[in-house]
């Protein structure tokens, strides 16, 4: 009785929040442009054109949406157990290295998309033990899992850059541009006239959605919403708070791999030092934006992701750095703790 | 008769303004341009930038669209089939991508693309068959440069010790900075008649064309090690100017030290004090042939290798490598580096045997020069030299 009665209220709340935030980020954004003699109205439609001017824009917006979904749904178990799981970065480089140890062992001889398969289904596990590593630092070692997942991302790099010069080095070259390219057998289809493979829009369209069925719908996405809530409280409903906490960030780091797969098999065929491409770190902003609920992570990615492909546009039409589209997504994650702080600030002063 | 006058003048000055106006559209040829590194960088990017700027006042209707900082750690999640997309989206008929690192993504692209030419900087994927017809390579015989580079520092050096600050290990970089300890045993063996044994050759790879905080090594930790290290010479084998930058720094804490930078024709400009000069690109003839061709639609599929035009190294209409010579350089260095150019002109082969590799191997026998294939594909490190070579 008394939820359907907040109904209609807590929605126009959220539609209060997304105008507030919007107005805030957007007017911080302008005054700055002004102030550097750029036309928002000239950076709007650059990026608008760069992002959906046409299906291969669009295409590239996919190709960015695409591990950027998967990291947030990594992140979305994490942040439900009340775990800062910055390690992120690290669980995607570990699952694009487990994937790429199993597209180079062509002596399985296997069909091609059994070994791509095969090669993601590493990749998970991969990412997964290496965000398991940063929750067992944190249970038996007492480490935060901001710093355990900070450095596991320094040692992540570390290795990626060891393997790329070292033993997976390019034939006569130790070279920071990446390993060989792999096969064309083992790129993930992408038909003629796409930019972006649709199985994987389709990997992470399902972890999105098992994500959500997960958190929202299962025992276990009970007892990680109650350790996040309160880790004190939960052994007395006979729930351990770091065996809980753990498989989140296994669960979590093994997502996140899987996106660190697909940036292997689906955009770069070939493992490269940066293949990351920040997308963990920029996820965490997407959550927070979101905060921290699952429902408009989809869209906020979408929104991000046009304006990372669509920045390109910013230097060839404009002469502008694309680093711009940055501060974009910069001033609306701090526009949205603003109106969240604001708005818990009023509950907890009502 | 005045109004008259003034409309008549009108007219021819409307068709005048008009003429070449409608000629450009007619003609008009976008081409796009992916930078590695930023189109400022006093360096190997600042070189094409500029070409390509000369390209499109000299070749009619020539309409550059250029991305600078092209590299997976400035634009990450960016690819070069992505960008390649982009420009041809804008009208780009021809593009250039001007980094080694750029060749498996162009190489994609031109599939992508048949429509669309392509010039790979260089890469050698014609050599070798593995691109399409619309893909074309483009290089400077730097190794002339570098030899005089390497001349130049020997007959600098009063400690004996040259380093070489070099980007990555692959066949591009071994032969120039080979060609940089051909040109420094020439000077230091034939012109000062000292003994080879005195000459220290060094060089330390940082692991890309320029600095990636916490990827790569640090250029200006490196060539603060070489000074420490008694190494009074630096020649810079990346895109960027920090071996110079360096140079000039311990010059004012009264270090007798000198670099050699690369690349772009105004590198020394930072620092002239410290600059002994710098080996060049000149991209303007490279570029005018193959855009003017694929223009005329004449375009072939090539595998441009061009070297200094030996009547006038400086010439930026034909020669490809230049040399501008430092304005620290004595009068006598400035002869006896004339001398040395003469004598390239004239065949001088610093590619003659006997050589053999770092490893000791045998490269070439006694006389035997090695031919433009040897050259390019050079496997490793000279005797002579100190550094990984592989």
């Amino acid at each position: 009785m008394n939820s359907t009665r907040n109904l209609p209220q807590m929605l126009l709340g959220q539609a209060r929040d997304i105008l507030l935030i919007s107005l805030l980020a957007l007017g911080a954004v302008c005054c700055l442009l002004l102030a550097l003699g750029i036309s928002p109205a000239d950076i709007a439609s650059t990026l608008a054109t760069g992002a959906v001017g046409s299906w291969l824009k669009f295409n590239h917006v996919l190709t960015v949406w695409v591990p950027l979904l998967l990291c947030c749904c990594g992140l979305l178990f994490t942040f439900r157990a009340g775990l800062w799981n910055i390690g992120i970065e690290g669980q995607v480089i570990l699952g694009a290295i487990g994937t790429t140890l199993l597209l180079r062992a062509d002596s399985l001889g296997l069909p091609p998309s059994l070994l791509i398969g095969l090669a993601l289904c590493a990749g998970f596990i991969s990412g997964g033990l290496w965000g398991g590593f940063a929750g067992l630092l944190k249970n038996r070692g007492g480490v935060n899992e901001i710093f355990g997942g900070l450095g596991l991302n320094f040692v992540a790099q570390g290795f990626i850059l060891w393997l790329i010069l070292g033993p997976w080095k390019r034939e006569g070259i130790a070279s920071m541009s990446g390993t060989d390219l792999f096969a064309r057998e083992l790129w993930m289809y992408t038909p003629p006239g796409w930019r972006v493979a649709p199985a994987s829009i389709v990997i992470a369209i399902c972890a999105f959605l098992v994500t959500w069925y997960i958190l929202s719908r299962t025992r276990f996405g009970l007892r990680v919403k109650a350790v996040g809530a309160n880790p004190a409280a939960a052994p007395l409903y006979s729930i351990r708070p770091d065996r809980t906490g753990l498989a989140a960030m296994i669960l979590g780091g093994g997502i996140a791999g899987i996106a660190g797969g697909l940036q292997v098999t689906c955009v770069y065929h070939r493992l490269l030092p940066p293949i990351s491409s920040g997308y963990g770190y920029l996820a965490l902003l997407v959550v927070m934006l979101a905060n921290y609920k699952a429902g408009p992570v989809p869209i906020i990615c979408l929104l991000f992701a046009a304006l990372a492909a669509g920045s390109i546009q910013l230097p060839i039409t404009l002469q502008l750095d694309s680093s711009l589209s940055g501060v974009i997504q910069g001033a609306c994650v701090v526009a949205a703790l603003l109106v969240y702080g604001w708005r818990k600030s009023r509950k907890g002063g009502a | 008769m005045k109004r008259i006058r003034i409309m008549l003048l009108t007219l021819v000055a409307a068709c005048l303004l008009a003429l070449p106006w409608s000629q450009a559209q007619a003609a008009d040829y976008p081409f796009g341009l992916l930078l590695v590194g930023p189109a400022n960088d006093h360096g190997w990017s600042q070189a094409h930038f500029e070409a390509a700027q000369v390209i499109e006042k000299e070749l009619t209707g020539a309409k550059m669209l250029y991305i600078d900082k092209v590299n997976p750690a400035d634009r990450p999640g960016v690819t070069i089939p992505m960008l390649v997309d982009d420009l041809v989206s804008k009208g780009a008929k021809l593009i250039i991508a001007n980094s080694d690192d750029m060749k498996d993504g162009v190489r994609e692209a031109a599939m992508m693309h048949p429509e669309v030419k392509f010039i790979h900087i260089s890469g050698d994927d014609v050599l070798t068959g593995k691109s399409d017809k619309n893909l074309s390579n483009l290089m400077g015989r730097m190794e002339y440069g570098k030899m005089m580079a390497g001349f130049v520092a020997a007959m600098t050096s009063k400690t004996g010790k040259i380093a070489y600050l070099g980007p990555l290990v692959n066949a591009e970089t071994r032969r120039l900075v080979s060609s940089s300890y051909l040109g420094a045993h020439y000077a230091w063996t034939q012109v000062l008649k000292k003994p080879a044994a005195d000459l220290q050759f060094k060089v330390s790879w940082i692991g890309f064309w320029f600095n990636i905080p916490g990827v790569t090594s640090d250029p200006t930790l490196v060539t603060n090690s070489f000074f420490d290290g008694g190494y009074d010479v630096v020649i810079s084998g990346i895109d960027t100017t920090e071996a110079l930058v360096v140079a000039n720094q311990k010059r004012k804490e009264g270090k007798e030290v000198f670099a050699i930078p690369y690349d772009y024709k105004g590198a020394c400009d930072p620092a002239p004090d410290a600059c002994l000069g710098v080996p060049y690109f000149n991209w303007v003839p490279g570029y005018k042939k193959m855009i003017g061709e694929a223009m005329t639609d004449k375009w072939e599929q090539n595998f441009l290798w061009l070297g200094p035009d030996w009547a006038d190294i400086n010439n930026m209409e034909t020669s490809s490598i230049g040399f501008v010579e430092g304005s620290v350089m004595t009068a006598e260095q400035k002869a006896a580096l004339a001398d040395f150019q003469k004598a390239l002109a004239g065949g001088l082969n610093l590619f003659t045997g006997p050589l053999n590799f770092q490893d000791g191997s045998a490269f070439l026998a006694a006389g035997a020069t090695a031919t433009d294939e040897q050259v390019w594909n050079l496997p490793k490190l000279l005797e002579g030299m100190e550094g990984a070579g592989e």
